[in-house]
């Protein structure tokens, strides 16, 4: 068990975004998380990774405590975490964003080769080092900032919609892409999807939130043919 | 002919200083989303710890240093202490906006307060490392002197610094990052209370630079009702206001246009307009391309 | 309903102003002047509660608007010899005209743009007047409001003439103020400055109402200006400092910039603060540098206090705390919600 959930609380204000969340993750497991709009997905996200606050409950990564530390200390505990939408600076080149991810670590030498490694995963952003990454389209930012995220050498890595706003076949190649990234560098992932069936297809379990609860969990492949999910989320 | 030089020159030089508060602000708009009015004020009192290491060393590239770490380190200080908590407190409600600017206001009239008690009212004297005296070109004085162009040069370098610092450092980067997406860059595993700070920090030196320069090139005294250092703040501002707010050769180059602008309208308009003046260029600019001249009409707000 | 309302306000003013009167023969010289330059702070405060606190634009530059009005009053007066009353008019329109101006080429600005545009206008307008001769040059012009009416007797004093004039304006300013703060206006301006986008798909038209803001907070700006210079007996530029406008600003906020209720605390600290200082100084017994400047100390440091910790203003926090306390109370008292299942 690496990445272990309980009893995870967090208050918007007044409002309960999530609420009593509990859920556990072995070492290169991929979890799909689905449900609709606001039903607290992205603030599980975000608690996670330090950026909000909990209300209640505990959250820990190998042992460690994530919910009382900065979003900065974490990133060097191993957490990654791609937010949704905005997860480019678009005023910085590609370059600068890859290094970004890097930033932190002290051995030039190892942040060189992990760029190169990130680039041979991405070769579209190899193309596109010099140029600034507000002239890239929605699925190479995509890419960008999954491999901004990967520059860190992450072990858990928490995605946050990867697909919004994009093509039918890019958002193909992102979940593929995924999907082998998930298996090759053994990484844990928290995969946050409005498009339940894309995200269950490549997942090994998932989660179903709503209104801030979990609705049913379970064996992914079981969960896209169970008949409550099939008509609330995936549509037939 | 001369004249035209000389007017060139002299606003060159005023405006490369203007260029230097101007750079302040900007740093420490890009790192707080705050225009700190207190910044010429802070500015003034680096130039009273200049003051004293001259006294004490008869160097003015001394003073010069003192008066930058000093201001560097209150500049740290005030961040840490002050706008932290505030930020925090105010970060919601109706006073959101609004609180920031207040709040360096009233640090403005505190700094004032303390500063004229520690040092009193009266005219200090910073003496100037070279002559004032202007150069000559056969017969005819030109008003631009070696200690003029020493500030020019000393501006430039100082920009150039700043630009390899942003553009090929990790820090500056870090800045960089932190100051377009702050939650981007925490999430990079950036510190980036600790990038505040840390632009602050050099706000409050290029500040102290300013008010050092501005004080030499000008009377050569100063004190805590200086009208240099009231115009300094307003020509900073509206020199960042020119160059767009985000960028800091938009700042440079706002502040020599400034410079020249107001140099020009005093010698062939009107010396009278000179406490007008600025206030007529900001309006003009916030008509004509409120986004300023390098800045990208962004839906980024104040 | 709402005639009832502001009757019932009136009723009010005129009971306060008669206090007033009574008091004002009771305390000496002194305390009459001060009472006068309250007065005035208290008109040139409301001002900015409107601009600034209902409006939303911050304007370092009022004090700039009262040298405008103050001017004009004196111009006005000793051109054309009009009397005082319509001198004072004089003010108030000039200063209007003035903020029409003003406002109109603020209105697309906001936040740090606006202050440090109308911080420039503070700074750079005053000194225009020593251009002019008309206006008196450095020296500036002499305001002389007149003799108290020979009926008031002969004890009623200059100083006494000045707070009553003072106060009466500032009894009418404040009531006429507050009645157009609770009309339609300031609904719409309240609107404008916490949603503009919203506001103006309400239908609201924010550009014209902030125009309209910053016109009438000009014309009452004017009128404190110009009885300011009554007190002094001159207008001159160094009355109008940018100082001024920050002082304002000051006791706005300490107000509590949002609502009218509040405007007495500012007036009566901004004049209050010298002789708190004074006394200060003289008990510590310190230097010449500390006391000349303890004033201005004391005023920013509650400045920033004032910010910090009562954000809104004394009398706003006072009610939102007391609104809270109402509200946790109703909650308390209703029955608890079942928890249910989703849909």
């Amino acid at each position: 068990m690496s990445l272990v959930v309980s009893h995870l609380t967090v208050h918007h204000g007044a409002i309960c975004a999530v609420n009593d969340v509990s859920f556990t993750l072995t070492q290169g497991e991929l979890t799909a998380v689905i449900g609709a709009n606001g039903a607290g997905k992205t603030t599980l996200l975000r608690t996670l990774s330090g950026l909000n606050k909990a209300t209640q409950g505990s959250a820990t990564w190998k042992e460690q405590d994530l919910l009382h530390s900065k979003p900065e200390h974490l990133v060097r505990s191993g957490i990654s975490h791609v937010s949704e939408g905005k997860a480019v600076i678009p005023e910085l080149t590609v370059a600068e964003n890859l290094d970004l991810g890097a930033i932190w670590r002290r051995n030039k030498k190892e942040r060189i080769l992990t760029r190169d490694e990130v680039v041979s995963i991405f070769p579209r952003l190899g193309e596109r080092l010099a140029q600034r990454a507000d002239t890239l389209s929605g699925g190479e930012r995509q890419m960008l900032a999954i491999g901004r995220a990967l520059m860190s050498k992450p072990q858990l890595l928490l995605l946050d919609e990867p697909s919004l706003g994009l093509a039918p076949l890019i958002i193909e190649q992102i979940f593929q892409t995924i999907r082998e990234l998930t298996t090759a560098m053994g990484l844990t992932v928290v995969l946050v999807e409005q498009n339940a069936m894309g995200a269950l297809k490549i997942a090994d379990t998932g989660i179903v939130l709503n209104l801030g609860s979990v609705a049913i969990s379970g064996n992914a492949a079981s969960l896209i043919v169970d008949a409550q999910v099939r008509a609330a989320y995936l549509g037939y | 002919m001369i004249q035209f030089i000389n007017t060139t020159l002299i606003g060159i030089t005023a405006g490369s200083i203007y260029a230097l508060m101007a750079i302040a602000l900007v740093l420490v708009w890009r790192s707080t989303r705050v225009i700190n009015f207190a910044q010429a004020r802070m500015a003034l009192l680096s130039t009273y710890f200049g003051y004293e290491a001259m006294v004490r060393t008869n160097s003015f590239w001394i003073a010069l240093l003192v008066a930058m770490l000093g201001g560097g380190l209150f500049a740290a200080i005030i961040e840490l202490v002050f706008m932290r908590f505030l930020l925090k407190r105010s970060a919601s409600g109706p006073i959101a906006s609004v609180a920031p600017i207040i709040a360096t206001l009233g640090l403005y009239g505190v700094i004032r307060a303390v500063t004229a008690s520690i040092w009193g009212g009266q005219e200090l004297q910073i003496v100037a490392p070279v002559s004032n005296v202007g150069y000559s070109i056969g017969t005819e004085t030109l008003v631009f002197s070696p200690l003029k162009l020493l500030i020019l040069i000393s501006v430039g370098v100082l920009v150039l610094l700043l630009s390899l610092l942003f553009q090929k450092t990790n820090i500056g980067l870090a800045l960089r990052a932190s100051a377009f997406s702050p939650e981007i860059a925490s999430l990079s595993g950036i510190k980036v209370d600790l990038v505040r700070t840390l632009g602050w920090s050099l706000a409050g030196a290029v500040g102290a630079m300013a008010g050092m320069f501005q004080t030499v090139d000008g009377t050569g005294t100063f004190s805590p009702d200086s009208i240099g250092f009231t115009l300094l703040f307003v020509s900073g501002f509206i020199a960042a206001v020119i160059g767009g707010l985000e960028s800091l050769v938009g700042a440079v180059i706002g502040g020599l246009l400034l410079g020249l602008v107001i140099s020009f309208v005093l010698m062939y308009i009107s010396s009278s307009l000179f406490f007008i003046a600025p206030f007529l260029v900001l309006l003009l600019v916030l008509f004509i391309r409120p986004q300023g001249i390098i800045g990208v009409k962004a839906a980024r707000r104040a | 309903m709402h005639k009832l309302r502001s009757i019932h306000h009136f009723g009010l003013f005129v009971v306060f102003g008669f206090i007033l009167f009574l008091a004002s023969n009771r305390v000496d010289e002194l305390r009459v002047y001060q009472g006068a330059s309250v007065a005035v702070f208290v008109i040139a405060i409301a001002s900015l509660i409107l601009l600034t606190g209902y409006s939303g634009q911050v304007s370092v530059g009022q004090g700039a608007l009262m040298a405008l009005g103050a001017y004009g009053a004196a111009v006005v007066r000793n051109e054309l010899h009009v009397p005082i009353l319509l001198s004072f008019f004089v003010a108030v329109l000039v200063a209007a005209v003035g903020g029409a101006l003003l406002g109109a080429a603020a209105a697309r600005l906001s936040g740090p743009y606006l202050a440090g545009t109308t911080l420039a206008l503070a700074i750079g307008i005053p000194p225009l007047a020593n251009q002019f001769s008309i206006l008196g040059g450095e020296q500036g012009l002499a305001f002389d409001v007149g003799n108290p009416p020979a009926r008031l007797g002969e004890d009623f004093t200059q100083y006494k003439w000045f707070f009553w004039i003072a106060a009466l304006a500032a009894l009418i300013s404040m009531w006429l103020l507050s009645n157009i703060l609770r009309s339609r206006y300031g609904r719409n301006w309240r609107a404008g400055r916490s949603n503009e986008v919203a506001a103006q798909l309400s239908g609201i038209n924010t550009g014209r109402s902030k125009i309209l803001a910053f016109t009438l907070s000009a014309g009452i700006a004017g009128l404190a200006g110009a009885l300011l210079s009554m007190t002094i007996g001159t207008v001159s530029p160094s009355a109008f400092t940018y100082n001024l406008s920050l002082m304002l600003l000051a006791g706005a906020f300490v107000s509590g910039v949002s609502t009218l209720s509040g405007v007495m605390i500012g007036a009566v600290v901004l004049v209050g603060i010298p002789e708190i200082a004074d006394v200060v100084a003289n008990r510590i017994g310190s230097s010449e540098n500390i006391s000349t400047n303890l004033p201005g100390f004391l005023n920013y440091a509650l400045l920033i206090l004032t910010v910090l910790f009562v954000p809104n203003g004394p009398v706003e926090q006072h009610h939102a705390r007391q609104a809270r306390k109402a509200a946790m109370k109703k909650i308390k008292s209703l029955p608890k919600p079942s928890m249910e299942g989703n849909t």
